[in-house]
């Protein structure tokens, strides 16, 4: 499953940000990607996704497989996007 | 008795502590069956540093702030990730390194991904990754290195070497003295242990192997010799030696004060080397009546942008007010070389001291120039301030810069701000090319200020932090002692003058020959201005003249060495 997303945070994916969206990737059971440009990355990966360079405004693609893929897609999607 | 550099003047009795940091000894290579147990290491070593990091994160989150945890929780993450935990394994199983190597490979890997990112502040991650790789891999070795940010007690400290980070890092407080098996005379920790006045002996070679902790030493940094077990006649005659330095020390310090001149009268003026407005205060109480070199640089440091304007026109001001009457002469921005600033993006190169430094990096960038041409010339307004560039080798640099000078001051006046209208103009001689044609160069200045450390790396092609030819760099070396000479002559002709704001400055021995050539300023770390004044008041000049003649014609830099010991030992202590 995956959506497409506008990242709302002012300072995009940065250090912290980037973090937070990586823990809470973490926490689900489900392989989780996280894309831009139509590069797709581990999103379970710091360096994977600083390495995207995702800044405010940046359309990007979360991509979720597994056992709890529907609620992360939302959850990861609601963490840095406009509700 | 080992023999090594005398790369800071001084005595220490004490115990030794031994750090470790040298992480690239260490076997990379292995055997396919020695794969598992690698990894097993690897995985021991990457839960152990988690778990460390989460104590510092706790730790840091109660004493200092949240704020300042979180970057260990970044570190933690990067611990976590399983693109970096992967490359690792990847290194180690297919690549058949050990485990130390493949960490360092995966984050010099890693590094250079996010040196890639077109976004600053994510590549500035990319030093994260390295800190995060250090640690992992001083885990993996079993290096316990957190020892030197909090000592009990007074140490010597000894090791292979140290690099900035660790000396940062360092409770200065209790170190007594610094041996290193590795280093020479202007190396960054013999600059250091100079500025801070403790005493340090470098280049002993294998001393780090032949030492315990709480080994009895003796640091010579006078002779540059350590006494590892000195037996007691050894600790007594050197308990009285550093007796009587420390009263001969508190005598100087009380005396600074006073103007210096020599016994005949002749009067040197003495400034002080400075990096930030705080260390005007320092300048003062011991002895300096001006500044003879401002370093500008550590305004644009530790920042990831350039500073302003105001800012420096605010931290000008200060230094100006706070040395009122006395002279500050700024240095414009003299980075480049050894000394990089994130945010400028400086290409690495493969000649730094050869390169885009200094004056040149500043012509390049006439934004960054004028700016703070600007602010020195408003700062100007508040007390006696003159301006020099550093690094310049030819007249064309040196007619730009006065050029841009002259549209900041033409600027200035259009917009009705004040400075002040005569200030003083001058260059660094650092380079043999400024020195030889310091006549031209002449024409164009008020001063030149003889920077000693690059001219004497540049006159000798040594390269200061090279051990193998460290021993080469010197000062007293006749071709540097006649390019001194040929400046100073040529400015005195001109009617302006010459000052001197390298290392050579603040070293007793060089003393002597100074006054002699006819220096008419010494600028240098304000703990060595008690001590150069006291022996600049022992000094007549109309001796120290003939005496010049005599160290400018002999043929080797130990020649010259001896005779100014024994010069200063006919003036008595």
């Amino acid at each position: 499953m995956e959506t497409r997303v506008v990242v709302s945070d002012e300072n995009g994916l940065h250090a912290r940000p980037a973090a937070q969206f990586v823990k809470a990737a973490n926490s689900f059971v489900c392989d989780v990607w996280i894309g831009k440009d139509g590069r797709m990355v581990n999103a379970k990966s710091i360096v994977g996704v600083l390495s995207l360079g995702v800044g405010k405004g940046t359309e990007i693609v979360i991509k979720a497989q597994g056992q709890d893929e529907e609620k992360a897609v939302e959850e990861l999607k609601k963490l840095i996007g406009e509700a | 008795m080992l023999k090594g550099i005398a790369a800071s003047p001084g005595i220490a009795i004490g115990k030794v502590l031994k750090y470790e940091n040298k992480l690239s000894l260490f076997k990379e290579k292995i055997e396919p069956w020695e794969i598992d147990e690698e990894l097993q290491n690897l995985h021991r070593a990457v839960q152990d540093h988690i778990l460390r990091l989460t104590e510092l994160r706790d730790k840091t989150g109660r004493e200092i702030g949240e704020k300042e945890a979180e970057i260990f929780d970044a570190h933690i993450l990067m611990l976590k990730d399983p693109m970096f935990i992967e490359s690792i394994e990847e290194k180690i199983r297919v690549g058949k390194n050990s485990a130390a190597a493949a960490v360092k490979f995966a984050v010099e890997e890693t590094a250079g991904i996010l040196k890639d990112v077109d976004d600053e502040y994510i590549r500035e991650r990319a030093s994260d990754i390295e800190d995060v790789g250090n640690g992992l891999i001083k885990n993996i070795l079993n290096i316990d290195d957190g020892l030197i940010e909090k000592l009990n007690d007074e140490v010597i400290l000894v090791a292979q070497e140290l690099n900035p980070s660790d000396t940062a890092r360092m409770d200065k407080e209790k170190v007594l003295g610094f041996a290193l098996d590795t280093g020479g005379r202007t190396s960054h920790i013999a600059i250091m242990a100079n500025s801070l006045e403790i005493p340090a002996v470098l280049g002993v070679e294998g001393l780090s192997k032949n030492v315990k902790d709480n080994d009895l030493i003796i640091v010579d940094g006078n002779k540059g010799i350590i006494i590892v077990h000195p037996s007691d006649e050894q600790i007594g005659e050197y308990n009285r030696q550093l007796e009587a330095y420390k009263m001969k020390k508190s005598m100087a310090e009380k005396e600074c004060n006073r103007p210096c001149t020599t016994r005949d009268g002749k009067e040197i003026q003495i400034g002080a080397n400075i990096g930030t407005p705080g260390d005007a205060e320092y300048a003062k109480k011991y002895g300096a009546r001006g500044v003879g070199l401002y370093r500008t640089e550590f305004l644009f440091m530790d920042r990831n942008d350039l500073p302003s304007e105001e800012e420096q026109f605010i931290a000008y001001r200060e230094v100006a007010e706070k040395m009122a009457p006395g002279p500050v002469i700024i240095r414009t921005l003299d980075i480049g070389a050894d000394k990089s600033l994130p945010y400028l993006e400086l290409p690495r190169e493969q000649n730094p001291f050869l390169g885009w430094r200094a004056i040149r990096i500043c012509l390049d960038r006439r934004d960054i120039f004028i700016t703070q041409i600007r602010a020195v010339l408003r700062a100007s307004n508040f007390g006696n301030i003159k301006i020099m560039y550093p690094m310049v080798c030819g007249v064309g640099e040196l007619i730009q810069a006065n050029g841009i000078l002259q549209q900041a001051k033409d600027d200035l006046k259009k917009e009705g701000i004040a400075y002040d209208e005569k200030i003083e103009t001058g260059i660094m001689i650092e380079t043999p090319a400024a020195a030889i044609i310091c006549d031209i160069l002449v024409k164009y200045v008020d001063f030149f200020s003889i920077g000693t450390n690059d001219l004497t790396q540049y006159t000798l092609a040594v390269d200061r932090m090279n051990n193998r030819v460290a021993d080469l760099y010197n000062p007293m070396h006749p071709a540097v002692l006649r390019l001194v000479k040929h400046v100073i002559d040529v400015s005195h002709r001109a009617g302006k003058w010459t000052g001197m704001c390298g290392e050579l400055a603040g070293e007793t021995l060089a003393a002597p020959v100074l006054v002699g050539l006819g220096i008419d300023e010494m600028s240098m770390n304000p703990l060595s201005i008690p001590r150069i004044k006291e022996t600049l008041r022992r000094i007549s000049f109309d001796k120290a003249k003939e005496f010049s003649k005599e160290v400018l014609s002999m043929e080797h830099p130990q020649e010259a060495q001896d005779a100014c010991r024994a010069f200063l030992d006919q003036t008595g202590n």
